[in-house]
């Protein structure tokens, strides 16, 4: 017998954080969209202890501004693609005034530290998460074209075959034959 | 500002081709570490190494003495290390048979083997960004397929 499951990883993600922190005893708070506020200050032995918590977990500490910042806006990226209502255009706008920073900033900070642009990343982002919609959930490219905020199917089929050279058809396909043979 | 070197592996048995590789590499402007091995056996040898650092990708050509890339690929896959690593077939091959064979195996991606230098280094660099991104933005592995 198999099991699908579906997951919100912002609820897996504060679950193990809170988990963790608790072991600590230490008071804080969670601020959202990866930060934690200590209410006193941490000395060596308490950062490698949490260090060492949540490697496990694949969580690590971002200690630069920059490297911090390029985080914000992935995860707002992120926060905005999951979001049930339909997906805005106008990401530059939104990103903007969300992190309090101009665009233009924001957009050469995160091209030199992640090796791609931010409307390429939306794009690769977007690609994901319909291939999460037709694979786990079973939606229709019609479907998964008007959640992710796409004009036609049309278009939505056209990124996908530019982002991973693969009809959407054909990858379904691959995937469907993986998990007969595992 | 502090970023990763990328570990990047290629197992290729044919000289000039691990040779435009290496050079390819050296031109792009991302900071990587790469090694070569001349066959799977040799590659998966050192990966099973206790503790061993493990690269971010491996470019494995399809046909190769000892043990070829479709047999390397299933051992990886057998010792689950392709949630760890980007598996990516390097090959001559534009069969959409062996093509799609490999992506059911477990390949992430797929190159065939550019003619020019210059085509080579476009792929490679984009086979290394879009990786950066499955390596840093919590993307699903699972479903990272990309043809090239």
């Amino acid at each position: 017998m198999r099991l699908y499951l579906k997951y919100d990883i912002n609820i897996t993600f504060r679950s193990v954080l809170e988990e963790q922190l608790k072991k600590l005893n230490i008071d804080y708070k969670i601020n959202g969209l990866g930060e934690v506020e200590f209410l006193q200050p941490l000395d060596m032995q308490k950062m490698q202890e949490i260090t060492s918590l949540l490697s496990i977990y694949g969580i690590s500490i971002i200690n630069d501004h920059k490297s911090q910042l390029v985080q914000k806006i992935k995860d707002t990226i992120t926060n905005m693609i999951n979001a049930e209502e339909k997906v805005t255009s106008n990401f530059s706008t939104y990103l903007a005034e969300k992190l309090g920073y101009s665009y233009a900033y924001l957009s050469s900070l995160f091209s030199e530290i992640n090796y791609t642009s931010i409307e390429n990343f939306i794009i690769i982002k977007k690609i994901d998460k319909a291939k999460e919609l037709i694979t786990a959930q079973n939606l229709t490219l019609t479907e998964v074209a008007f959640q992710l905020g796409y004009s036609s199917v049309a278009h939505l089929s056209g990124q996908f075959k530019k982002t991973t050279g693969l009809t959407p058809t054909l990858f379904l396909n691959i995937i469907k034959q993986r998990k007969l043979i595992s | 500002m502090y970023k990763e070197t990328l570990n990047i592996v290629l197992v290729d048995d044919d000289k000039d081709d691990r040779t435009f590789f290496q050079e390819a590499i050296e031109e792009i402007n991302i900071d990587t570490n790469l090694s070569m091995f001349t066959n799977g056996q040799d590659f998966l040898d050192y990966i099973t190494i206790p503790n061993q650092k493990l690269p971010q990708i491996v470019f494995l050509d399809l046909n190769m003495p000892i043990k070829n890339g479709l047999e390397c690929l299933q051992e990886i896959k057998a010792r689950n290390l392709l949630d760890k690593l980007s598996v990516a077939i390097y090959s001559t091959s534009s069969s959409e048979k062996d093509i799609e064979n490999t992506f059911v195996l477990g390949a992430n991606i797929y190159i065939n083997k550019p003619s020019s230098f210059k085509k080579l280094k476009k792929v490679v660099e984009d086979v290394l960004r879009m990786n950066w991104q499955y390596h840093t933005s919590n993307l699903n592995r699972e479903t990272f397929l990309l043809r090239l």
